[in-house]
């Protein structure tokens, strides 16, 4: 009875590390924004407007679109988008 | 070597008439340096001096001992020579000493050693193996629950799971040639990596056998290539989740159901292969409802969905085989499946006839509206096969056949057709009459099921995945 019982952990073991986001600009002056279009029914619409709104401000926009919502967005593509932006906004569902 | 650095041992147990009847040889090598271990009962054999109590049965799993008696000669504290069972000359050989049991018969053969046990060598392998388990350990609480205790760490699926102790995880990875610490992938949505041992660890939850370890860890490996989308898969508000189809002969080895209720519950291959992949999404992918699984509903499917193709009656090129397999080969085919939709035509007497209603039931798979929808799968009934088994048609002539009915009149399709805005927008089709229900034409067909009930099943599909197939490497 006193035979210590162990089991074995059937997760990854991953402890959970804090990480903070990325401070949020005071102010979108001289940023360039990235218009993530997933590939997903109309997000486009939303992109649209938000795009006219920024550029109305006289903002600099960049758009961008993932082959399919079903994967996550190539590799290449988050590399363009994070040398190219400051911050991104990606329309997420339909 | 001198003489002194030489000795014997003799691994016995009383319960084995052959190490009894070798009580006076035993008695006869007493004299060169024997030492007896003994793994059942320490008082035998009376009257030797070295007798070691093995009931442990370290000594023995340490000599890697399959039967006693078993009679080694070391030399300098290294084996070099070891003989089992008993026979006169080889013992004389091993002793090198002559004139051993003389009034005894020639050759008499041994008995199973104890630490060979059915359930006992695993039990072995944890407390005194050198191949150690790199899991991290869980020390349960006296008072507490086994079963609870994995409700409550989040391993479990809703249902019960066994409880993964060391020795069910050793007995689970004896299915299998590979090691222990060998990377099966990396497991999304985590994106954390995932050894045979932890597959291992999530296939004695899910209630496996070990030989059902090799299907198993194909059908993540299968889970993890890039056509199947696996991450999509599991993040979608949609039904879809792995459904495995396994082919070929390993399928009949291992006990699965391509028969009655093949689809259904009672089958312990086929309900515990489905559940641990669905398993080591959860644990180790970290891919739990309401987290990275979205789904908006879910069906049962989502706990496990697994079973093979019914082969044994069937003039048909198996999936596999149509995949470019060997029919020799066992397989794992993987579907991103959103539930079953029966076709119930018990009249049709003819293959046209019975083929025009596989057609009308597949046109309304997600929407009767929907073009170039995902490949859904067919699974034909037996009683449904024999209609194109007797007219002799082959399974390339189905597909065709389905294919051709599966053209639907775009102008039934496009948006506000029949009062429903659902549909193709005008501007895509106008330059078609006609739009493919499945971009791929015909379904995937399989065939499984009992041998009576004219029904088939349509077993719906996802967007996002592509199927996959991978061969079981033992």
């Amino acid at each position: 009875m006193s035979e210590k019982r162990v089991l074995l952990d059937p997760t990854s073991e991953q402890k959970p590390t804090v990480r903070n986001r990325v401070e949020r600009p005071s102010s979108l002056q001289g940023l360039t924004i990235g218009l993530l279009d997933i590939s997903k029914n109309r997000g486009d619409v939303f992109l649209d407007q938000l795009e006219s709104q920024l550029s109305g401000r006289g903002l600099k926009v960049n758009r961008y679109r993932k082959p399919t919502f079903t994967r996550p967005a190539p590799v290449d593509l988050q590399l363009k988008i994070a040398s190219e932006c400051d911050l991104i906004v990606e329309g997420l569902a339909d | 070597m001198d003489q002194l650095s030489e000795s014997l041992i003799a691994v016995v147990k009383y319960d084995c008439p052959t190490c009894r009847l070798v009580k006076p040889v035993l008695d006869q090598l007493e004299r060169r340096s024997l030492t007896v271990y003994t793994q059942d009962d320490p008082n035998f054999p009376a009257g030797i001096a070295q007798v070691v109590d093995d009931t442990r049965l370290e000594h023995s799993y340490r000599l890697n001992i399959e039967t006693v008696p078993t009679l080694i000669r070391t030399e300098g504290g290294r084996e070099v020579q070891r003989t089992v069972g008993w026979n006169r000359s080889k013992w004389e050989a091993v002793s090198r000493i002559g004139g051993l049991g003389t009034h005894l018969p020639e050759t008499r053969p041994g008995c199973g050693s104890k630490s060979v046990e059915p359930g006992v060598a695993e039990a072995l392998a944890v407390r005194w193996g050198e191949v150690q388990l790199t899991s991290r350990q869980i020390e349960l609480g006296t008072l507490e629950d086994e079963v609870e205790a994995c409700f409550e760490r989040g391993w479990s699926d809703g249902l019960p799971v066994i409880p993964p102790t060391e020795t069910r995880v050793q007995r689970m990875l004896a299915g299998t040639h590979r090691r222990p610490d060998e990377v099966v992938g990396i497991i999304p949505p985590n994106y954390n990596t995932c050894t045979v041992e932890k597959v291992a660890v999530n296939a004695v939850m899910a209630g496996c056998k070990p030989e059902y370890l090799p299907v198993v860890l194909t059908a993540v490996e299968a889970a993890l290539m890039e056509d199947f989308g696996m991450h999509g898969l599991l993040a979608t508000t949609f039904f879809a989740t792995p459904m495995v189809v396994v082919n070929g002969p390993m399928a009949g080895q291992i006990g699965m159901n391509w028969g009655v209720n093949a689809l259904g519950q009672g089958n312990r291959a086929n309900a515990t292969i489905g559940r641990t992949l669905q398993l080591v999404i959860r644990n180790v992918g970290g891919g739990v409802p309401g987290g990275v699984d979205r789904g908006m509903l879910g069906y049962p499917g989502k706990y496990t969905f697994c079973f093979a193709e019914r082969e044994i009656d069937s003039p048909w090129e198996s999936l596999a085989v149509e995949r470019g397999f060997s029919p020799q080969a066992s397989t794992v085919s993987l579907f991103a499946a959103s539930g079953v939709q029966p076709v119930m035509d018990q009249a049709s007497r003819h293959p046209e006839s019975l083929t025009r209603s596989f057609a009308a039931c597949l046109k309304v798979d997600g929407h009767p509206k929907h073009a170039n929808a995902p490949t859904p799968v067919l699974v034909i009934s037996p009683e449904h096969s024999r209609r194109y088994d007797e007219a002799g048609w082959p399974k390339g002539r189905l597909q065709q056949r389905l294919a051709q009915l599966l053209e639907m009149p775009v102008q039934e399709l496009k948006t506000g057709a029949d009062g429903i805005a659902e549909g193709i927008s005008p501007g895509r089709v106008e330059a078609h009459q006609t739009r493919p229900k499945f971009g791929s034409g015909a379904p995937y067909i399989i065939r499984a099921g009992g041998e009576a009930g004219l029904f088939s099943a349509i077993i719906s599909s996802w967007g996002g995945s592509k199927s996959v197939t991978r061969e079981v490497i033992k």
